[in-house]
C-alpha cells in the first residue's frame, strides 16, 4: 500500500517536472501593411520562462512586436524555452538557421548564452531585453548585440511614492518574485520612494523564493500566502515585483480588502477581473513595449549601433507609472515632482536595498 | 525461446507505453484539430544542411547525458525497493559544492576534472546518505525524507551560492559561481564526427559522453556480475528472503543509497564541465525528476535507461522545430505525460503476464486445476523491482 502511494507520488512528480508553462506559445502572427521595409522582415523572439500569457513582462515584450510589425510588415515567430530552460542556445541557434533577423531574446537569463550565439551568426542582429552587454559571456561584447535595459529603480521610486502618500496605516509591502540583484532594483527604488515621502514608513520585504529557484516568477500560491501574511499584519498596500505570481498579490489584496500595485504591465488592464481590477493601485510600467518596437524600428531603419546597451529610463518614457482606475489622480502633482527630480538627477535612486 | 520471451517481455512494456503514448496524444492533437502527422514529420525533421543536423544529433545527446545519469541515480534504488525522490537535490548540492571546490584549485588537467568529479559523488553520496541513515535508525520512509532533503538541499545550494560561494560581480543578474580554471574542464569531443566523416557542428558534444558510458556499464556489471548486485536485487525483490538468506538489510540500504547518490552527484557534471563552467541561478534544474520517469522507462536497467534518455532528448530537442512551424510545444509535454502514464500501466500488465506464465508452469507439472491461477491484484508489495515474476517466467 506504502509503496503504492510513493510510486503514484513519484509519477506525480515526474508528471509535474513534464509540465511546462508553455501556453500557447506558437501563434505565428503575420501582417502586411506594405510599409518602408516591405514584409520580409522576419522577426525572432525567444521568450523567458513562463513564455507567453505572463500578462507581465512577455507579454510586453509581444506587444512591442506586435506594434513593429504593424508599423513595418514582416512577420515574427516566437518561441518558449523548455521547462528547465536549458533549450536557451537551441531556440536562438534555430531562429537564425531559419533566417530570423533581427532576434529579440526576452530575459537577463540569455545572457550566458547570447554571446556565443551572436559570434556564431554575425549576420545577424540581436537584441535582449533585460540584457547588459558587460554580462555577455563573450567579452567585448559582439557588435550585433544590443541590451535593451531598464531604470526599474526610477520607475519603483515612484511607486513608493504612491503607496507611502496612500497608505493610511503607514505600513506597505513588498513581494519579490525571486530574490536576484534585478528584483532587488525593484525593491530599493520603492524603499527609497516611499522613505522620500515618510522617512518612518514602516516596509515589509519578502521573497517568494531564493536565488537559483525561478519557481517564485510563476507562483501565484505562493505569492498569495506571502501577500496575505502582510496584509494580516498590518500592511494595506503590497507592491509586487514577482511576474506570474502577482496575480497571488492581487487575490490576497482582494480577501483582505487592501491594495496593491502591479508590475511591468498596466495590470489593470490585463489583469482580466473588475474583483482585482478594484484592488490595483496603480502598476510600475516597465515599457519593454516601446524598448522593442523602438529597436525594431531602428533595425529597419539600419540605425542599430550594437555591441552597447540602450536604457530606458524615466526621462525616455522607458519605466513609468500607470494611471488606469484613476486611484492616483489626486496625488498626480505631487508624483510629477518627484519625476521631474529625478529626471533632472536632483534625486540619485538607489540600485541596491 | 526462453532468452527470446525474456528480451520480448522487456521490450513489450516501454515499446507499449511508447505506441499507446504516441495514439493519445494523435488523439489530442486531431482533436485540436493539429494535424499529427505533419506534427510527427516537423519532431523528425532534423534540419536541411548537414551543419544542422548533426547539430540537432549534438544537441539530443548533450540532452540524453544527464537524463541518463538522472535515471540512472533513481534506477539503483529502485531496484532495491527504495525510492530515491531526493536525486534532485542530491545533485544541485553535488554540483555547487563541485564547481566551488574545482573552482579553488588548481591542478594538471585530467586530476584537476577527477578532483572534481570525486566531489560530486561525495557530496550527493553524502546527501543520499542522511536517507539512509534516517531509514535504518529510525525507520523513516526515504521517500518523505528524501522529498524533504530536496527543499533543504535547494536552500542550502542558494545559500552557498549567494554567499559564501559567490564568484560573480555584485550586482550581476545572473549569480555564479568562480568560473572553474582550463585546467577543469572536460573539452568536447567533436572529434568522434570527424572521425566519422561527418561535419564537425559548431556545438560542442560533451566530453562527459564516454564517462557517463562508463558510469552505465559499470552499474549494470554491478548489478549483474557481483555478489553486491545480487544481494541489492534479492533485497528488492523480497526484503524478507534476502535476509532470511543472510544479507545485511540495513547495511544494503545504505550501500544502495550512498551509491545512488554518488551517481546523483553526476547528473549536473557535463553541463558544468563541458559548458557553464560555473554554477549559476540559472543551472538546470528539474533533471532529478525527469530522472524518475526516466528510469520507469527504460524499466531500471542501464540499456533502457540510455534509450529512454535518448527518447527523452529526442522530445525535448523537438519543442524548438514545432514552435518554429508553428505547433503548439504542449504537443511534446502531453507526449511525455501520457509516456509515464501509460508506462506505469504498461509495467503492471507485463508483470501480471509474467506472472500467469510462471503460475502455469510452476502448477502444470503439479498437474493442478486453473483454481491457482487467480493471484489477483493487490496481493503482495507492488515493487518498481518487477523483474522477479519476469525471471520466474523466463526460467520456466
Amino acid at each position: 500500500m506504502m509503496k503504492t502511494a510513493a510510486l503514484l507520488l513519484a509519477g506525480s512528480l515526474a508528471l509535474a517536472a513534464c509540465a511546462s508553462s508553455q501556453n500557447n506559445s506558437s501563434a505565428s502572427g503575420s501582417s502586411s501593411s506594405g510599409s518602408s521595409a516591405g514584409g520580409n522582415l522576419k522577426i525572432g523572439v525567444a521568450y523567458d520562462t513562463g513564455g507567453r500569457g505572463d500578462k507581465s513582462f512577455n507579454d510586453s515584450a509581444y506587444a512591442g512586436i506586435q506594434a513593429a510589425v504593424k508599423q513595418h510588415g514582416g512577420k515574427f515567430t516566437e518561441l518558449s524555452p523548455n521547462a528547465d530552460a536549458s533549450n536557451r542556445a537551441d531556440l536562438l541557434t534555430q531562429l537564425a538557421d531559419q533566417g530570423y533577423n533581427p532576434i529579440i531574446a526576452v530575459g537577463f537569463a540569455y545572457s550566458d548564452v547570447l554571446g556565443g550565439v551572436a559570434k556564431q551568426y554575425p549576420n545577424v542582429t540581436f537584441a535582449q531585453v533585460d540584457g547588459a552587454a558587460a554580462a555577455l559571456k563573450t567579452q567585448p561584447a559582439p557588435n550585433n548585440f544590443t541590451g535593451l535595459l531598464f531604470a526599474e529603480n526610477e520607475g519603483s521610486f515612484l511607486a513608493g511614492v504612491a503607496a507611502a502618500l496612500k497608505t493610511t496605516a503607514g505600513h506597505i509591502g513588498f513581494v519579490g518574485g525571486v530574490d536576484t540583484p534585478l528584483i532587488k532594483k525593484f525593491e530599493a527604488g520603492y524603499i527609497a520612494g516611499a522613505k522620500a515621502v515618510n522617512p518612518k514608513i514602516k516596509i515589509d520585504s519578502q521573497y517568494i523564493s531564493p536565488a537559483g529557484d525561478f519557481s517564485g516568477f510563476n507562483d501565484p500560491a505562493k505569492g498569495k500566502i506571502v501577500a496575505a501574511g502582510m496584509y494580516d499584519g498590518g500592511a494595506d498596500i503590497v507592491y509586487h515585483a514577482a511576474g506570474g505570481s502577482g496575480l497571488g498579490v492581487f487575490k490576497a489584496a482582494a480577501a483582505a480588502n487592501k491594495l496593491a500595485i502591479g508590475v511591468d504591465s498596466d495590470q489593470y488592464q490585463t489583469v482580466g477581473d473588475p474583483a482585482l481590477q478594484a484592488v490595483i493601485l496603480t502598476s510600475m510600467l516597465k515599457r519593454v513595449d516601446n524598448a522593442v518596437q523602438k529597436f525594431i524600428g531602428d533595425f529597419v531603419d539600419k540605425k542599430v549601433t550594437g555591441g552597447k546597451d540602450v536604457i530606458n529610463d524615466l526621462k525616455s518614457d522607458g519605466v513609468g507609472l500607470a494611471t488606469s482606475g484613476g486611484k492616483i489622480d489626486d496625488i498626480k502633482t505631487q508624483i510629477d515632482q518627484y519625476r521631474a527630480k529625478i529626471i533632472s538627477g536632483e534625486i540619485k535612486v538607489p540600485v541596491t536595498p | 525461446m526462453t532468452r527470446l520471451r525474456r528480451v520480448g517481455l522487456a521490450l513489450f512494456a516501454p515499446v507499449l507505453a511508447v505506441l499507446v503514448a504516441a495514439v493519445i496524444s494523435s488523439a489530442v492533437m486531431a482533436a485540436l484539430q493539429v494535424d499529427p502527422v505533419r506534427v510527427f514529420q516537423v519532431m523528425f525533421d532534423f534540419g536541411s544542411t548537414p551543419d544542422e543536423q548533426v547539430t540537432a544529433l549534438v544537441v539530443i545527446l548533450n540532452r540524453a547525458i544527464p537524463l541518463f545519469l538522472a535515471g540512472l541515480a533513481v534506477a539503483i534504488a529502485f531496484r532495491m525497493g527504495l525510492f530515491n525522490i531526493g536525486v534532485e537535490g542530491q545533485y544541485r548540492l553535488a554540483t555547487i559544492v563541485a564547481a566551488a571546490v574545482g573552482a579553488a584549485i588548481v591542478l594538471p588537467g585530467p586530476l584537476h576534472v577527477l578532483v572534481i568529479v570525486l566531489v560530486a559523488m561525495a557530496v550527493g553520496a553524502l546527501w543520499a546518505g542522511i536517507v539512509a541513515v534516517l531509514k535504518v535508525t529510525r525507520g523513516v520512509s526515504e521517500v518523505i525524507s528524501s522529498i524533504m532533503l530536496n527543499f533543504i538541499a535547494l536552500g542550502t545550494a542558494s545559500y552557498l551560492l549567494t554567499g559564501p560561494f559567490r564568484g560573480s560581480a555584485p550586482g550581476a543578474s545572473i549569480v555564479a559561481t568562480k568560473d572553474l580554471p582550463e585546467s577543469g574542464w572536460l573539452p568536447g569531443i567533436n572529434g568522434v564526427f570527424s572521425a566519422l566523416g561527418l561535419v564537425s557542428p559548431p556545438r560542442e558534444l560533451y566530453g562527459f559522453l564516454p564517462l557517463a558510458i562508463i558510469a552505465g556499464v559499470a552499474i549494470s556489471v554491478l548489478l549483474n556480475r557481483t555478489r553486491f548486485g545480487f544481494d541489492l536485487k534479492a533485497s528488492g525483490m523480497s526484503p524478507s528472503a534476502a535476509s532470511a538468506s543472510g544479507v545485511d538489510a540495513r547495511a544494503m540500504v545504505i550501500k544502495t543509497m550512498l551509491l545512488s547518490g554518488a551517481i546523483a552527484g553526476l547528473i549536473g557534471l557535463p553541463d558544468l564541465l563541458g559548458k557553464t563552467h560555473s554554477y549559476t541561478t540559472d543551472f538546470t534544474a528539474g533533471l532529478g525528476f525527469l530522472g524518475i520517469a526516466v528510469a520507469l522507462l527504460g524499466r531500471n536497467r542501464p540499456g533502457g535507461i540510455a534509450l529512454a534518455a535518448l527518447l527523452f532528448a529526442f522530445l525535448d530537442r523537438s519543442l524548438v522545430p514545432l514552435q518554429i512551424a508553428s505547433y503548439p510545444a504542449s504537443v511534446v509535454t502531453i507526449i511525455q505525460g501520457t509516456i509515464v502514464l501509460a508506462v506505469v500501466i504498461a509495467n503492471e500488465i507485463a508483470r501480471r503476464i509474467a506472472r500467469r506464465q510462471a503460475e502455469r508452469s510452476s502448477v502444470l507439472p503439479a498437474a493442478a486445476g486453473p483454481g491457482a491461477g487467480g493471484g489477483g491484484p493487490g496481493t503482495g508489495p507492488t515493487t518498481p523491482a518487477d523483474d522477479t515474476d519476469e525471471r520466474q517466467g523466463a526460467q520456466a
